[in-house]
């Protein structure tokens, strides 16, 4: 039998290919956060927000090598491969799994596993809810009140003088959040790479790197409500 | 002490189980889980009723027949310890306890509290040996090993096959046990040989066997009555993507002519 296809028809192979487009997609995020975080600084002299500046950065990426945008939509396709490719293998990890038991205990006591692993799935199909909302809102704009193309910090700025649109993100980065705080030392004990005495310390950067993402992403949000940043020129 | 058992009573596999619930008001504190339910077996054949069907034979610990979910954990609250191995005075007095058989698509229930963990055996026998020469036996140490190795084979080899793992696994997935299986004979010299067709067989027949799959949960783990760690999982699943990515898959194409 093909090597890929029997791989993929096991329940151990799936779970890597789960945990390397989750690897991928995490790595997305962090890269997102940290350019998310262009927004504290403000605008160059000649008056044009940075951020709007780092979002035509990534349109014109590689422009020479492979044409205008064409780096960004790569990406794009990349990402939403992965994206599916996660959300569809682990979809059917979950129905193999939720067969597996048909009659229920009446009592069963989970001593081991934390709220984050076990929220796994429901908490997943959740991030995949933000996603496409996320998608309307910031990057297509039709979920937007008042949306203008390129001026990313004027679209933030808008977006985030509704409160309900703050909470719901920061609802939105918590769950995100606690999907990491699983995810990240999983894909360690999925590929085989935890050990006993490096356990401590995977599941310790899974909590960092959990957190971190968490206060780097709803830092935006938050300070553009709280108004601690300046209107974007013109408003 | 008094305790209140509800068991979970079931005449065959296709009739409809339900709890039954009996007062024990004199049991020792000193008794063991599984003397508790002799006794309730006795006051029922005493009264003509069916007793308990459950599984026990060694009551040492070391067969891993006595299965069974004690309040929600398999084996009952004490860590590393099974059934058999479990006391009363682990209860408090007055405590109401539920007992239930291995709840699992893989393990088809016999009667009462016993289920058929075949499905265990046959993923033993999809990869779980090695080969050996037969005939006299070898000089013991005459395969240098290195202590490590031993103790780590060790560990793994501690399995008893109880099915605890996939009793507490939320996913009823078989993981820790077929990863036991796997690495006490990966982790040797003698297992070598077979290695690599190991893991994929026998994770072909655990996923065959509608076991679910693992999530890094860790439940089995803290229920396994001999401790064995998920560890032995990520051993599993490296063997697994050696086996599928980077050994030859045909190695008489190493020899064919060119
Ligand atoms: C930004 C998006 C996402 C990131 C960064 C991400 C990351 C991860 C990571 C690193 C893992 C661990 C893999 C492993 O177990 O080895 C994982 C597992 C999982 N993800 Fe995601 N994920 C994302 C989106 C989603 C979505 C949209 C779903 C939708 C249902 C989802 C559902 C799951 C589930 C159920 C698991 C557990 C799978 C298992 O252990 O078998 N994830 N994710
Ligand atoms: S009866 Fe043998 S392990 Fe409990």
């Amino acid at each position: 039998m093909n090597v890929s296809c029997e791989f993929y028809r096991s329940s151990v192979g799936k779970k890597v290919v789960v945990a390397l487009t989750g690897a991928v997609l995490f790595l997305f995020v962090v890269g997102h956060m940290l350019g998310n975080l262009k927004t504290f600084m403000g605008m160059d002299p000649s008056g044009v927000h940075h951020l709007d500046m780092y979002a035509h950065f990534l349109r014109e990426f590689m422009a020479e090598a492979m044409g205008h945008g064409n780096f960004l939509w790569l990406t794009r396709v990349v990402l939403l491969g992965c994206l599916l490719l996660h959300v569809v293998t682990v979809a059917q990890l979950q129905a193999r799994s939720s067969e597996a038991r048909p009659v229920k205990y009446k009592k069963q006591t989970l001593r081991a596993s934390s709220v984050a692993a076990r929220t796994m799935w429901y908490g997943g199909m959740l991030v995949f809810l933000f996603i496409v909302l996320h998608l309307g809102h910031l990057t297509l704009g039709s979920l937007h009140s008042d949306f203008v193309e390129g001026e990313v910090y004027r679209n933030v700025y808008i977006a985030f003088q509704n409160p309900l649109i703050v909470i719901g993100y920061f609802i939105a980065m918590c769950v995100l959040g606690f999907h990491l705080y699983h995810g990240v030392w999983s894909f360690f004990q999925t590929l085989g790479l935890d050990t006993p005495d490096r356990n401590c310390a995977l599941r310790l950067v899974a909590k960092v790197a959990s957190f971190v993402i968490v206060v780097g992403f709803l830092s935006v949000p938050l300070s553009l409500s709280l108004g601690l940043l300046p209107p974007p020129v013109g408003m | 002490m008094k305790v209140t058992v509800h068991v979970w009573r079931q005449k065959n596999a296709s009739a409809a189980g339900k709890f039954v619930t009996y007062p024990m008001d004199d049991i020792s504190p000193d008794m063991s889980f599984l003397e508790m339910l002799d006794v309730l077996n006795d006051r029922l054949e005493e009264r003509g009723e069916e007793p308990v069907a459950f599984e026990s034979d060694c009551r040492e610990g070391i067969c891993g027949n006595c299965s069974m979910v004690i309040n929600g954990t398999p084996h009952g609250p004490m860590r590393n310890t099974t059934a058999c191995q479990l006391h009363m005075r682990s209860f408090s007095d007055g405590e109401d306890i539920y007992i239930e058989p291995w709840r699992a698509k893989a393990f088809p229930p016999i009667k009462d509290l016993v289920v058929d963990r075949g499905a265990l055996d046959r993923v033993i026998q999809a990869g779980g040996y090695i080969s050996v020469r037969t005939g006299s036996a070898q000089d013991a140490n005459a395969l240098p090993i290195p202590k490590l190795d031993v103790d780590l084979a060790m560990d793994a080899a501690t399995c008893i096959g109880c099915g605890a793992c996939v009793a507490a696994c939320p996913n009823s997935s078989a993981m820790l046990f077929t990863a036991a299986k796997i690495s006490h004979l990966g982790l040797l010299p003698q297992g070598q040989t077979e290695r690599m067709e190991r893991v994929r067989n026998m994770v072909r027949q655990h996923d065959d066997e509608l076991f679910g799959s693992c999530t890094n949960y860790g439940e089995c783990q803290d229920a396994c009555p001999k401790g064995i760690s998920i560890n032995f999982i990520g051993h599993l699943n490296r063997d697994f993507l050696k086996a599928n990515f980077l050994k030859v898959k045909n190695p008489r194409r190493e020899v064919e002519s060119q």
